[in-house]
C-alpha cells in the first residue's frame, strides 16, 4: 500500500463513516470559509495553496492548484504564493537559530 | 452551493462520473431542455483554419477541406431574409478563409441582421486579409476573438507558437479603426478558454484582469471578455485522453452541474448550420454530427423557425460542459451564480 493514493481525493467523504456529525460540521465550516467575503475567492485560493505547501499536503496542493487556476490565477502569482509559504517556513526555522545561540551561550565561557 | 474545492465534495465515494446521463441529471432537478426561441443562426462555414489550436472542438486546421459552397451560403442568406433572423453568428475554422464569407456578411447585414464573426485575429495577417478591420468596420460586424490569456506563454501553449504576438498586432489594428473603443459602436469581445483541463474563473473577475493587463502591457482595449468552458469533444478530448485527464475532467463537469445555467443555454435560442447546410442544436453537436430532432426539418433550405421553437434539444455527456459552474455559451458565462 502506498502512503498516498491520488484517488483518495475523491474519497474524502469516507471520513464521515464513523462520526458523520463531526464531518458534517467540518464540511459546513470548511465550505463557509471558501465563500467570497472580505477576501476574494482568488485570494482565498492563493492562501490555500500557500498553506498547502507549508503543510506539504499532496492532496491540498493538487486541489488548491486547480482552485487557483479556476479562480483566474496564473503560475507567476501561484509561484509567489508558494515562495511566501516557503520563505515564512524558512524564516521560522532560521529564527530558531537564536535558540541554538542561547543554548550554546548558556554553557559557554 | 459554493464548494470551491473539488477535494471536498461529499458523497462521491470515488465513483466514476463520466457515465452520468445529462437528461437524467436534468430530470433529477425537475427540468427538461427545450428551445425557447430562435434569435440566432450560427453558421459554421468550414473547418479550414490558419491555426490548429489544441482545444479546438472543430478539429479545424490548414489541412481541412470541408468548406461551405456559394450555393449553401445562398440558402443561408435566403433563410435569414425569409425569416428575419435577428442575429447571424459566423464561425469556422477561420470563416474569413471561405470565398463566400464577405458576401454572406454583406447580405446578412443588408437583410437587417446583426452579424457576429468568430474571428481568430491571426487570419488578418494572411495574404489578402489585410483589409479585414476596415471590412468589419464598414459592415458594423461584431467581433468575438479568442485570446486565452494575456500572457504569451499560455496563449501560445493553446493556440500555437507565435500566435500571441500576431494576435496583438491584429488587436491593435482593430483598435485603430475604432473596435473596442468607447463611443465607436464597434464591438470587440474577447473569449477566454482555460489552457488545460480546468474550469474558467468567474467572468467578471478575469475580465477585469484582461482589461487592466492588456491596457497596461500592450495599450489594447476591448469591450467584454467571455469565459467559455472547453468541451470534452474532438481535439480537446484527445488531449484529455492523452494526458490522463479525461475521467477527472468529466467528473469535474458533472459535479459542477449548476441548474441555474439551464435557462440561459445557447441551444435554447439558436440553431446551428454546418458547411453542408445541415441543422444542429449547437456547434458542439454539429461536430459530433448529432443533428436536430429527426422529426424536424434537417437542412437550412427547409428551415422554418416556427417549427424549432420549443423543440427538444439533443443532448450527450458533453452538455455538462455548458452547465458547469457559472455555465458556458458563445456569449460566455450564463449565470451570475456559480456552483
Amino acid at each position: 500500500m502506498a502512503y498516498y493514493e491520488e484517488d483518495d481525493l475523491q474519497r474524502f467523504s469516507e471520513i464521515a463513516k464513523h462520526r458523520p456529525d463531526l464531518f458534517e460540521k467540518f464540511m459546513s465550516w470548511y465550505q463557509a470559509c471558501q465563500e467570497e467575503g472580505a477576501l476574494s475567492r482568488r485570494e482565498k485560493a492563493l492562501i490555500g495553496l500557500a498553506v498547502a505547501h507549508a503543510l506539504q499536503c499532496p492532496y491540498c496542493i493538487d486541489a488548491f492548484s486547480q482552485s487557483c487556476l479556476e479562480a483566474g490565477s496564473n503560475m507567476e502569482q501561484m509561484t509567489e504564493a508558494i515562495h511566501m509559504a516557503s520563505a515564512i517556513r524558512g524564516g521560522a526555522a532560521l529564527i530558531h537559530g537564536l535558540q541554538a545561540h542561547h543554548s550554546v551561550e548558556r554553557v559557554s565561557m | 452551493m459554493s464548494t470551491g474545492l473539488p477535494v471536498l465534495q461529499p458523497g462521491l465515494n470515488g465513483r466514476p462520473r463520466s457515465d452520468v446521463d445529462f437528461d437524467e441529471t436534468l430530470r433529477a432537478h425537475g427540468m427538461e431542455l427545450q428551445a425557447a426561441t430562435v434569435d440566432t443562426l450560427q453558421v459554421n462555414i468550414g473547418k479550414l483554419c490558419n491555426q490548429a489550436c489544441k482545444h479546438c472542438h472543430v478539429d479545424a486546421s490548414p489541412s481541412r477541406t470541408e468548406i461551405m459552397t456559394r450555393e449553401t451560403a445562398a440558402a443561408v442568406i435566403d433563410a435569414v431574409r425569409r425569416w428575419h433572423i435577428p442575429i447571424v453568428d459566423i464561425t469556422g475554422g477561420a470563416p474569413e478563409l471561405n470565398a463566400s464569407f464577405r458576401h454572406l456578411v454583406q447580405e446578412a447585414r443588408a437583410a437587417g441582421a446583426r452579424v457576429i464573426v468568430r474571428h481568430n485575429l491571426t487570419v488578418m495577417l494572411e495574404t489578402g486579409q489585410e483589409d479585414l478591420p476596415e471590412f468589419f468596420r464598414d459592415h458594423a460586424v461584431e467581433i468575438a476573438s479568442s485570446l486565452p490569456y494575456f500572457l504569451e506563454e499560455r496563449t501560445d501553449a493553446q493556440r500555437g507558437h507565435g500566435v500571441f504576438q500576431k494576435s496583438l498586432i491584429a488587436l491593435r489594428r482593430l483598435n485603430s479603426v475604432g473596435y473596442g473603443k468607447t463611443g465607436s459602436g464597434l464591438t470587440l469581445d474577447l473569449v477566454y478558454n482555460p489552457v488545460g483541463a480546468f474550469l474558467p474563473p468567474a467572468q467578471a473577475s478575469i475580465e477585469a484582469d484582461f482589461k487592466r493587463e492588456l491596457m497596461n502591457r500592450y495599450g489594447i482595449v476591448f469591450n467584454h471578455l467571455y469565459t467559455i468552458t472547453n468541451m470534452p469533444i474532438k481535439r480537446f478530448l484527445d488531449y484529455l485522453h492523452r494526458s490522463g485527464n479525461e475521467e477527472r475532467y468529466m467528473r469535474k463537469l458533472v459535479e459542477a452541474f449548476n441548474p441555474a445555467t439551464v435557462d440561459g443555454l445557447m441551444c435554447r435560442n439558436l440553431v446551428s448550420v454546418d458547411w453542408t447546410g445541415r441543422l444542429y442544436d449547437c456547434d458542439f453537436n454539429q461536430m459530433l454530427e448529432l443533428g436536430v430532432d429527426p422529426e424536424l426539418p434537417q437542412t437550412i433550405s427547409d428551415f422554418d423557425p416556427k417549427k424549432f421553437v420549443r423543440r427538444r434539444i439533443m443532448t450527450r455527456s458533453h452538455c455538462f460542459g455548458c452547465t458547469a459552474g457559472a455555465g458556458s455559451s458563445c456569449g460566455g458565462a450564463v449565470s451570475v451564480t456559480s456552483f
